[in-house]
């Protein structure tokens, strides 16, 4: 494993220094807001210690990494493959247009997280949160999974106009009870057990990353946002 | 029963004596326009479904049909207009936004058409391209003013990435999905074969398409579809749409009919989800945000791709290329209110933005004075017709232009502006496969390399006639140019001087 002290390196310096270590395994140390890390990669794990600028895994194309702070806006924008795994918060459109891999994001994401994620056959993005998040949740979703684990059991656990404009993907919530207005795209119910059945396997995998009891987050209630149409603007428009 | 206010614009005039009832109008026309009554034993019209396409016209074999426009009128009225009765009546009926397709019809000014280029009387003599060397061989990206020297005093190449191309004419961003496969690889051959580079538009790239990858610009707009890491190192330039001439701050909407399943795996979205991009990049808010999109593409192609902001040409437009230009973007693509689109609200269409040559001007200038041209290419589109727009683009500021409109019309276009309905009776805006196989890729990329050849060769003669021998004396070289019927404002902001002055 390759370590990298990333004490007074600016992205270029620290980017470049991941993308040509002959390691497969890299360990970055005291990293201190450097962009763009891990930016479209596929064949490395990346371990950082500190926390890591915006735009995190970007164009991820399967590598790993493990961040063991918060991590800023945009992590995994439009990643392809691969899995970031945060021991903090993340900030501002987690997974924007996220088209495949995983995100697990131990506490809490910030407004527009997994905004336009999408999905196509194998390509399946997943992000996982264990708090709560902004507002604009879903935003424009297409496809993919979002789950909001609500480990602390808040009663608000998203902001305003989760799912605006949804029409693929699901959005799993974690709380009995639901304090919150979804806009006439999204149709709202309470997740079945074949609904849960879905996701088993992503929660027992955040469980076993995080160590803690799947099983209490299995037998749960969860509501389970899905968007009413596929073509939500058919209607919109006429001929000229 | 409401009565569904609906009158035909046009009228298929059929000649009686030169009908045979072979009934191949019929087969071509996709809006159902023709029929066969077999009581009256001969061809009739439901004209109320015609969209103006030339289909029949040039399909019938004994050229007994025409459309001619419909002297049907209203009371006539300069304010109300046809067109503006009609609209109401549409809304009326159906509570829908006015969709439409291709650029801005209105009679806004052209100031293509009001400026005049120069050539060389006796001193300076003019030059024949077809006898002496003619270099229209331009270079987008972002140039370094400063020469670096090693300890041997060779030249370090400090330069970075650059596009070449053999003539300063690109095919702009049409994607995969609003036009056809055939158009698509048509596009692709026709730049590889040309040494230019066409773009893939924001539906991502099919996988067929990935050979002519040195010939292409990827483009990533606000839905990001298609986009993954062979993606963004496919093309030559990586593009990030901001804005589009024809609808400036909307985004776009691709309906689910036509995420067929081919579009559908070159999108990454399911068959017959709509495809939606929103208006803004949602993670764009400041030009420091879009800094960040513009170096994250860097990264992730390792900073061997000149990346390119495309952006609406809009009332700020100057003030908004000079933050781009320090965005670090390479190339400012910039596109006029007469820019085409496969479908856009029509009010937005018809009322927003600013004409493209207005726009180069402001741009252009601002950079000289700020100090950063050099720091960015400029590539302007929104309606260049002819070889004549091309040679004005450039000496107004333009390092290159973009042409779309242009090389649909080359495919076999015919300007019915109904791209939105999928029912392209040339084959070109529709992924209907009984219309879509209407378009020969082959010959329709033939066409297009005879267009910009001629474009080029044209361009050539013109320069040759200024005393230019190179397109890079021609560049900003607003000098060669005069203005004709424009007012003190308009010259100002263009930056050249009056006829006769």
């Amino acid at each position: 494993m390759q370590i990298i002290d990333c004490e007074n390196k600016d992205y270029t310096q620290v980017c470049k220094e991941v993308r040509t270590s002959e390691d497969v395994d890299v360990c970055l140390q005291n990293c201190l807001g450097q962009r763009y890390i891990g930016a479209g990669l596929n064949n490395k794990t990346i371990i950082i210690d500190g926390v890591p600028g915006n735009a995190l895994g970007a164009y991820l194309d399967g590598a790993n990494i493990e961040v063991k702070a918060s991590v800023q806006d945009a992590v995994g924008d439009t990643m392809n493959a691969g899995k970031i795994l945060v021991r903090g918060s993340s900030g501002d459109a987690t997974g924007y247009a996220m088209r495949g891999g995983k995100i697990y994001i131990r506490d809490d994401a910030g407004y527009r997280t997994g905004i336009h994620m999408k999905a196509y056959k194998e390509n399946f993005p997943i992000i996982m949160i264990g708090g709560k998040c902004g507002s604009f949740l879903g935003e424009y979703m297409a496809g993919g999974i979002i789950v909001v684990l609500n480990l602390k059991d808040e009663k608000q656990i998203v902001g305003n106009f989760t799912g605006v404009g949804m029409h693929g993907g699901k959005i799993f919530l974690r709380t009995s009870d639901l304090n919150a207005n979804f806009p006439p795209q999204v149709k709202c119910e309470i997740a079945t057990k074949e609904d849960i059945k879905e996701i088993e396997k992503y929660i027992v995998e955040y469980a076993n990353d995080f160590d803690i009891d799947a099983n209490k987050l299995l037998s749960s209630q969860y509501h389970i946002l899905k968007p009413n149409s596929a073509n939500p603007y058919k209607r919109l428009y006429t001929a000229h | 029963m409401a009565i569904n206010m609906v009158e035909p614009l046009y009228e298929v005039s059929r000649n009686a004596t030169r009908c045979i009832n072979c009934r191949i109008c019929e087969k071509e026309c996709s809006n159902l326009v023709h029929s066969y009554d077999e009581n009256l034993k001969a061809m009739i019209s439901d004209e109320t479904k015609c969209v103006n396409c030339h289909r029949c016209v040039v399909m019938c074999p004994t050229h007994a049909l025409k459309i001619v426009k419909s002297d049907n009128c209203f009371r006539e009225n300069a304010n109300w207009t046809q067109d503006s009765i009609m609209t109401i009546y549409n809304q009326a009926q159906t509570g829908g936004v006015l969709l439409s397709s291709m650029g801005n019809p209105e009679p806004f000014p052209v100031y293509w058409d009001k400026i005049l280029i120069n050539a060389s009387q006796v001193t300076n003599p003019s030059i024949d391209p077809l006898r002496e060397p003619m270099e229209t061989k331009t270079f987008l990206g972002a140039k370094v003013p400063d020469i670096k020297r090693d300890e041997n005093g060779d030249i370090v190449n400090n330069l970075p990435p650059q596009i070449e191309l053999s003539t300063p004419i690109m095919f702009s961003a049409m994607s995969y999905g609003s036009i056809s496969y055939n158009a698509h690889s048509a596009l692709a051959q026709a730049a590889t074969k040309l040494g230019t580079l066409y773009n893939t538009g924001e539906g991502g790239l099919h996988k067929d398409f990935y050979k002519y990858g040195a010939n292409t610009i990827v483009q990533i707009a606000s839905g990001r579809f298609g986009v993954s890491k062979n993606f963004i190192e496919a093309g030559a330039a990586i593009e990030i749409k901001m804005g589009q001439g024809a609808k400036p701050g909307i985004g776009g909407h691709l309906p689910g009919t036509k995420v067929v399943e081919d579009v559908s795996k070159t999108r990454m979205i399911p068959e017959g989800s709509d495809a939606i991009s929103p208006a803004p990049h949602h993670d764009i808010y400041s030009i420091e945000d879009l800094r960040q999109l513009v170096y994250s593409l860097k990264e992730a192609s390792n900073y061997k791709k000149p990346v390119i902001v495309k952006i609406a040409a809009v009332h700020n437009v100057a003030v908004i290329a000079s933050g781009v230009a320090r965005s670090g973007a390479d190339i400012i693509a910039i596109d006029g209110f007469r820019g085409g689109t496969g479908a856009a609200p029509t009010r937005i269409r018809d009322n927003v933005g600013i004409p493209i040559e207005l726009a180069l001007a402001a741009v252009d200038k601002r950079l000289r004075d700020e100090g950063i041209r050099d720091k960015v290419s400029i590539i302007v589109g929104g309606s260049i017709r002819n070889s004549s727009d091309i040679i004005k683009a450039i000496a107004l500021g333009a390092d290159a232009c973009y042409i779309a409109t242009s090389a649909l019309i080359a495919m076999g276009c015919h300007m019915c502006r109904s791209c939105h309905l999928g029912r392209c009776n040339w084959g070109i805006a529709t992924q209907r496969p009984d219309l879509t196989k209407r378009l020969d890729a082959d010959e329709a990329s033939q066409k297009l390399v005879n267009l910009v050849e001629a474009w080029t060769h044209e361009i050539k003669e013109m320069m040759g006639g200024m005393g230019i021998n190179s397109i890079e004396a021609l560049r900003g070289n607003r000098l060669m140019l005069r203005g004709i019927g424009l007012t003190e404002k308009e010259l100002e902001i263009l930056g050249i001087m009056h006829a006769g002055e």
